[in-house]
């Protein structure tokens, strides 16, 4: 089995477009990942320092509110309206940036390592999500795995989503003085375990709770600021040192250097490259991958230190990579690759406003079971066809199929012009009848999109 | 009457228990369960905290352990254990028989103390010696293999997510309250037709496009029960469209017709900080959910068990922010006419440090499986073989206490 340009632009991207050629080749795949990121730019999301602004506001509000200033009811319920409709706009920028991308690798190794690291926000975090994947994930693609690990993990939006800034060491000065005022607040472990388990080495991995208690207590003393950012206060830091997976950090004061440097080491383990390696198959080839395949990605990531572009470069090169379509769409890649398939533009997607984002995008992605941004838990979504493979997401799948042509100022294609844009030689032959046999351009759109063949990538 | 209340209660017709009776139904619609009991499972994701849900006010231990979350009054239950106030809603219950608990109970999970990991075994229902990722079905499910004459709609798994305690060889229904499929019936052809060559995918369709009938059928005849009035007055006077209350008003109208067992889940128990305002928000949802389930199933509350679990327990000592991190032993909630309640069952295991699980956790005493084995094996008449050998493999439930009247 070797490079199928079709199976490339549905299995490492989101489908085929009308808009643009398939991938022409593993290599020119990987180059571009190592392009300008021009879709960044154009449906921009926004930085850490808006949020920042956003804390700044409020507090200023709230003190406003308390001298008596009559406005600043007005003002919040404002500033919430702003809120949603930012949040929305977020998303539509995300899909656009799939629509436009000629080969949207970078967008789906974007949402892949999204999950890996997942967050969630609410009320002022809300915006927070996918400015930690812009800051955290998309810049670290192709970095080592360690830059991406240390960009995540210490990243506020993590820091508040797995309550690291509620944490101080328990021998720590901070500790001490709040014990004689009686305030008692101490070490939590959530973010540290939620390293060693869903970060790096896997649940399988070989670590112990030990080794748990041993990283939160490194990572104690690393804390936000909610106008500035991450800090680190030695003053809550664990004195002493810690020794997690049998290497000793810190030591002396406690400082932020001691958490990159055990972040680094965990990311270079050998149960970080097998858990990796086993996850990025499972996600891109299939539910059960194959064993070689997995081993390839292992070992390019042992033999480059966790080189995330080489590990995708051996995914891309690798015969197994290329078998036929094994995986079904989440919702998020099924809604994408549909409006991708249509010939939607990125410009078209961005102008619609909250109410048609909810109604085309995110209340039936919740039908379909993926609630944008609202994971059950740190571990993402599942990858396994059969979660998704229900009765009712496919019952929703179909109907937003059949009503595809809701979204406003998209002309529906012919469906047999369609079955061949979006699915060339995937199509099989029922389904070549059936775009010719529906009774209206709408239902011959909704069997394509609504057909298996769609549903796998 | 509001308009909102008009949507309801058109929207609780549609499901209504006049599946029965409409006459457009499949024949799936007609067939007989093979019991007359009901059994509903509720998981609540996230490790509900056991001791501060039915508080041991009774040991010495306690106050020290959690000088902030023991602090308040509970609400009296046996003179040792004391409710925690946001489940008043269902205290009442408590003097009837029909809520009960039992305290200081796990799974076989311990020590790494991963949700994901507790909840696959919780729901696989086996021991830990069966690898995680190898979790192909649940204990429902395998219960269901046990018996003959299981139909498709005898145990319905509620909600978005796939349930793995209901997965597995024996049918079951799965649906998301709410969920439409209009097509046409050239579409609905085609759709068939492109769908055979995919027999995985094929039977979730057909599924899908069965029960979107069956809806649409009853939606039709639209004839309204008393439950319906009564259950559309309290899902006003609550907080309204929630997801919880969606997925119990579908529960009790499915359990009024053919349907013998309906799960779902409920999250929101992962209090590491400021349990004692988070908490109650999870508890306010579970009172509602059973209260509800309560009043829709009417006359047939008297046949029903409830069985409320959770993946592990949460550490006996308070943490720094006002909360509880991941532990071991904790608690089952039980409730229904079925079932002897009034009780909280288990082997107290005492709060002192030494007495603790890890020196940190509530030692569990007595095995979850066990319970659930011994509700369903007064519910459905099932054998103790079948349940210690294929439902839950391995278990020994001779300890564990009669459940059902």
């Amino acid at each position: 089995m070797s490079f199928i340009p079709e199976i490339a632009a549905i299995r490492f991207g989101y489908g085929l477009s009308p808009r643009h050629p398939a991938p022409a080749s593993p290599e020119a795949m990987v180059e571009a990942l190592q392009a300008d990121d021009s879709m960044a730019r154009a449906f921009p999301i926004g930085s850490m320092a808006e949020t920042y602004a956003d804390f700044q506001y409020l507090s200023d509000l709230k003190k406003a509110e308390l001298d008596g200033d009559k406005t600043a009811k007005r003002k919040y319920r404002n500033w919430r309206g702003q809120n949603r409709r930012d949040h929305a706009r977020m998303l539509r920028h995300t899909i656009a940036r799939a629509l436009d991308a000629p080969d949207a690798l970078r967008e789906r190794l974007t949402r892949f390592w999204a999950d890996h690291f997942t967050v969630r926000g609410k009320g002022v975090s809300q915006r927070m999500v996918q400015r930690f994947v812009e800051d955290a994930i998309r810049p670290n693609i192709t970095a080592p795995f360690s830059e991406m690990l240390k960009a995540a993990v210490t990243h506020p939006m993590m820091l508040i989503y797995l309550d690291q800034d509620k944490s101080i060491g328990p021998g720590s000065p901070v500790a001490e003085r709040n014990a004689k005022k009686g305030r008692r607040r101490g070490l939590n472990e959530n973010l540290a375990r939620e390293v060693l388990e869903l970060h790096t080495l896997g649940v399988g991995g070989a670590y112990s709770q030990a080794d748990v208690r041993q990283l939160a207590e490194l990572m104690a003393g690393m804390t936000l600021n909610l106008r500035e950012g991450v800090r680190f206060e030695p003053k809550r830091g664990e004195p002493g040192a810690e020794e997690v997976l049998g290497q000793s950090y810190g030591g002396r004061e406690p400082k932020l250097e001691d958490i990159h440097a055990a972040l680094d080491a965990i990311a270079l383990h050998p149960d970080t490259a097998a858990h990796l390696a086993r996850k990025l198959a499972v996600h891109f080839v299939s539910d059960t991958p194959p064993p070689a395949l997995v081993e390839a990605l292992r070992l390019r990531y042992t033999e480059t230190g966790g080189n995330l572009g080489a590990v995708t470069e051996a995914l891309l090169s690798h015969p197994e990579a290329w078998g036929p379509l094994a995986k079904i769409k989440q919702p998020f890649d099924f809604v994408t690759s549909a409006l991708r398939a249509l010939g939607v533009t990125g410009s078209q997607l961005a102008a619609l406003d909250r109410k048609a984002t909810l109604r085309i995008i995110i209340r039936p992605m919740g039908l379909m079971g993926q609630e944008w941004e609202r994971p059950n838990g740190p571990d993402g979504w599942p990858e396994d066809g059969e979660h998704w493979l229900t009765p009712q997401g496919l019952a929703v799948r179909i109907n937003w199929a059949m009503s595809a042509g809701r979204v406003d100022g998209l002309d529906l294609p012919d469906p047999r012009d369609l079955v061949e844009t979006a699915l060339g030689s995937q199509a099989g032959e029922r389904l070549l009848f059936a775009a010719k046999a529906a009774e209206s351009r709408a239902e011959g759109v909704g069997i394509v999109l609504a057909s298996p063949a769609f549903q796998r990538r | 009457m509001s308009k909102l209340l008009m949507t309801r209660r058109r929207f609780l017709a549609s499901t209504g228990c006049s599946v029965a009776a409409a006459p457009l139904m499949t024949p799936m619609a007609f067939a007989q369960a093979p019991w007359d009991t009901r059994l509903i499972v509720l998981i609540l994701r996230g490790a509900m905290d056991g001791l501060d849900v039915v508080r041991p006010v009774g040991d010495p231990h306690l106050a020290a352990a959690r000088p902030t979350l023991a602090a308040g009054d509970g609400l009296p239950l046996d003179g040792f254990f004391t409710l925690h106030p946001a489940l008043a809603p269902l205290h009442p219950l408590w003097a009837k028989g029909e809520l009960g608990f039992a305290h200081a109970t796990s799974t076989p999970y311990r020590d790494k103390r991963s949700h994901f990991d507790g909840q696959d075994l919780l729901e696989a229902g086996t021991g830990f010696d069966v690898k995680t990722g190898a979790l192909r079905d649940g204990w429902l499910n395998r219960m269901l293999q046990a018996v003959p004459g299981i139909e498709a709609d005898t145990a319905y798994a509620i909600g978005r997510e796939d349930l793995l305690m209901l997965a597995g060889g024996a049918p079951v229904a799965n649906w998301s309250p709410g969920t439409r499929l209009e097509l046409s019936p050239q579409a609905r052809r085609l759709i068939e037709l492109v769908y055979e060559e995919h027999p995985i995918y094929q039977a979730a369709v057909l599924e899908a496009l069965d029960l979107t009938e069956q809806i649409a059928a009853s939606e039709a005849a639209a004839t309204e029960s008393d439950e319906d009035e009564d259950m559309a007055a309290m899902m006003e006077a609550s907080s309204g469209n929630a997801a919880h209350l969606q997925m119990a008003e579908f529960a009790a109208q499915r359990l009024r017709g053919d349907t013998r067992i309906a799960a779902f889940s409920l999250s929101g128990w992962d209090t590491h900080g400021n349990q004692a305002s988070g908490l109650p928000k999870a508890l306010k949802q579970l009172a509602e959910t059973i209260e509800l389930l309560r009043v829709g199933l009417g006359p047939l509350w008297g046949k029903t068990g409830i069985l409320a679990m959770t993946e592990f327990g949460r550490t006996v000592r308070e943490n720094g922010s006002r909360g509880t991190d991941h532990g071991t032993g904790g608690l089952m909630l039980m409730a229904g006419g079925a079932l002897r309640g009034g009780k909280v069952y288990g082997r107290w295991p005492g709060l002192e440090e030494a007495a603790l699980y890890d020196r940190r956790d509530l030692m569990p005493t007595e095995d979850v499986r066990a319970y659930a084995a011994r509700a369903m094996e007064g519910l459905f008449g099932l054998s103790g073989t079948v349940l210690s050998e294929s439902v839950f493999p391995g278990l020994d439930m001779s300890q564990a206490p009669r459940l059902v009247l």
